[in-house]
């Protein structure tokens, strides 16, 4: 009876992810055991957490590194990403605090679960193996199902919180169904391998069972990313959902769900690009149309961000579907501003809204211009970013994601870009609109401005505008990150 | 000797039931168990071809199915709770606060 | 080739003997005081008889609920066990690990009261 022989084993890569979890599990635990009036100060060990795992990420970028037998690779592309990630759930916690404490559901599992929700999605984007990815998507939806169904005593929480959560299982359902297939007609799970068995066998490309989990693969990141026709769930979720948790979910899990949909289609159908491309234009110019055009008739403030954010996963879709070096860095530059806007905007509507999710509608910001000016500033700022107008974050992506799309011929492709970003800017104005030039209908009923909420807010407005005017070298980053 | 097509088309022919199902199905329990049953006939597509091509990578990956099908069950039903302690129905038809 | 199933064998023995002696001593030494409940079917906690139709209460739910993930556990531990000697030390480590973080889950279950019946 021979002894196995154990392959070396290297922490490294996933040194982020082992000091995550054993913090979410500390919190876990203290959770219990400490008595419930001191329980903000979860949110700081959080947020020590989520520091501590930053500066491990640092040390390796350029130094590409895998382990666990392939299935998980440190690279500049999975550094990138988790460093939105932590952005997000970091700038998430900080609103996090204020928000339930005013819908009385402060409870401490929350901050476990995002910790183990970030796990999950920097699982997505560093796996390298069908396998991983799978795990890094489940760790990451059953931790946003609950997060979703927070809000207890809320029906639309509860909703949120179903609808989420049938329709990602259902959704995991078909990811999966791929995942078998292509495994069967690659005789691999490895992302590497898949490509080299593809290159070296073209007839694969005629394997109805390749085709058919390639198409179902595609299906399901689709519903992850919230990319028309897959959309549906997103607007009911995002706007039940507590207001801190839709920020979350409209940042970073539609990233990690490009980065395991990028790193798939990148690294094991390299050879089918074209084939990709024709599949990524129709679903990038869906997209973007539903989400914008459904998006002008909305008058519930956080559906509107959904449809916007169902919009925005369409522009990255049209730098997907270049695949070139622009189109690519664009999406990893476009995820990171898209975070700090999109976080901003939500930490804006956590102050204005009320107990049980009142005042969420875009008329209630009438006359918040005059009686809030900075604060009211800085959503303009989040608004401007979010329709894409210099000098801000939101321009700079887009920029790059439509002029990647050029370089590849689609033409065409950006106009219809350019098109619908024009038409979105009618919603966002619409609420500067009501900010600036209504009067107030009824008195704000003034929370005060939590140390942790207004340090959320200059982040966002310093992350949306630096790139904005200086962008050269978050361009410089996402240029060394991108896959090809 | 089974062929490993009748398999195939076993758990196809299992997918597709479970996937109607859903579509179909009013009671959120019922749903659920149409995903379960998604995801057990993948987990066969997965025995059947890992027994066909001789790698363990698609039986260490049921493995892991399970466990996550485990999970999703928990807060599944968790949720259902949840939601039924508010509006004393589990029925999907139910699901309808937020509209256009 | 017989002599394998030796251990089965003293397994089963020592099964029998322990379920005997269990009846045996408690019937000999126990108190008894019968009463109509304590004399029906046992049926883990229910009524035996009555319409099938019953609702179960939500608590049997929560129970269920945990059993599932702790049980579904136990996938791991199976080809881990047949392999247990290979593996050596590192297979030990790995698995405590793994039993760690189960039992963190299970701490906080605990704590949480989702255990108490009432």
């Amino acid at each position: 009876m021979e002894t196995i022989a154990i392959p070396a084993i290297n922490f490294a890569p996933i040194m982020p992810e082992v000091i995550l979890s054993i913090f979410a599990m500390v919190l876990l635990l203290v959770n219990v055991f400490v008595p419930s009036e001191h329980k903000a100060y979860l949110g700081y060990l959080s947020l020590v957490g989520l520091i501590v795992a930053g500066f491990t990420l640092i040390g390796g970028w350029g130094v590409p590194l895998s382990a666990f037998n392939d299935s998980v690779v440190r690279d500049n592309f999975s550094i990138f990403f988790k460093g939105i990630f932590l952005l997000t759930v970091g700038m998430s916690i900080l609103i996090s605090d204020q928000y339930f404490k005013r819908e009385e559901c402060n409870l401490g599992e929350l901050y476990p679960l995002l910790l183990f929700a970030t796990v999950g999605m920097m699982l997505m984007a560093s796996g390298t193996d069908l396998m991983t990815i799978f795990l890094g998507l489940e760790v990451l939806s059953v931790s946003l199902y609950i997060l979703a169904g927070f809000n207890r005593a809320n029906v639309k929480s509860n909703e949120a919180g179903l609808k989420y959560f049938l329709l990602g299982a259902f959704s995991t359902g078909f990811l999966l169904y791929g995942m078998a297939l292509t495994y069967g007609a690659t005789g691999t799970t490895r992302v590497v391998k898949i490509a080299e068995y593809v290159s070296q066998n073209g007839v694969v490309a005629q394997n109805p069972m390749f085709v058919i989990g390639m198409l179902l693969m595609a299906v399901g990141f689709s519903f992850k990313i919230a990319a028309a026709p897959f959309h549906m769930w997103t607007p009911d979720v995002y706007e039940g959902a507590p207001t801190p948790m839709t920020a979350f979910m409209s940042a970073g899990p539609k990233a990690a769900g490009f980065a395991a949909f990028m790193r798939v289609a990148i690294i094991a159908f390299p050879s089918l690009k074209a084939d990709w491309s024709d599949l990524l234009w129709i679903l990038a110019v869906l997209t973007m149309t539903i989400g914008n055009l459904i998006a002008l008739n909305q008058d519930n403030i956080k559906r509107m961000l959904a449809y916007s954010s169902i919009a925005h996963a369409g522009y990255a879709l049209v730098g997907f579907t270049a695949g070139n070096a622009e189109g690519t860095a664009g999406i990893l530059f476009y995820m990171l501003s898209y975070a700090f806007m999109n976080i901003g905007a939500f930490a804006i509507i956590v102050l204005v809204g009320k107990k049980g999710e009142a005042n969420n509608n875009v008329m209630d910001y009438a006359g918040f211009g005059t009686k809030h000016p900075v604060l009211a500033l800085a959503m303009a700022v989040f608004l401007f970013s979010l329709a894409g107008m210099p000098p801000t974050a939101g321009f700079i992506g887009k920029f790059y994601l439509f002029s990647g799309a050029i370089k590849a011929g689609y033409v065409w492709l950006a106009i219809i870009g350019v098109l619908n970003s024009a038409a979105s800017v009618y919603y966002y104005l619409r609420v500067m609109v009501y900010m600036y030039m209504k009067d107030p209908v009824e008195e704000f009923d003034w929370m005060k401005l939590t140390p942790a909420v207004a340090i959320c807010i200059i982040i966002a407005v310093v992350g949306v505008l630096l790139p904005g005017v200086v962008p050269a070298f978050l361009l410089n980053l996402a240029q060394q990150a991108v896959l090809l | 000797m089974v062929s490993l097509h009748s398999y195939l088309i076993l758990s196809a022919i299992l997918f597709s039931i479970g996937t109607i199902g859903v579509l179909i199905r009013r009671n959120a329990i019922v749903i659920f168990m149409c995903v379960e049953m998604m995801l057990n006939s993948v987990n066969l597509t997965f025995i059947a071809l890992s027994k066909h091509l001789g790698n363990v990578d698609g039986q260490i990956f049921v493995f892991f199915v399970m466990t996550v099908a485990a999970a999703e069950a928990a807060v599944g039903l968790a949720l259902m709770i949840a939601f039924y302690k508010n509006r004393e129905s589990i029925d999907v038809e139910d699901v309808k606060l937020m509209k256009l | 080739m017989l002599g394998a199933y030796l251990p089965i064998l003293v397994l089963v023995a020592i099964a029998v003997i322990f379920g005997l002696c269990s009846l045996v001593f408690s019937s000999l030494i126990g108190q008894k005081k019968p009463s109509v409940v304590k004399l029906a079917p046992y049926e883990c906690g229910c009524e035996p008889v009555g319409s099938a139709r019953e609702r179960f209460s939500v608590k049997f739910y929560i129970i269920a609920m945990l059993f599932i993930l702790f049980d579904i556990e136990a996938v791991f531990l199976y080809p881990w066990s047949v392999l247990f000697k290979r593996l050596g030390m590192f297979g030990v480590m790995e698995m405590g690990v793994f039993i760690v973080i189960l039992f963190v889950g299970y701490i906080y279950v605990w704590k949480k009261g989702a255990l108490e019946w009432e």
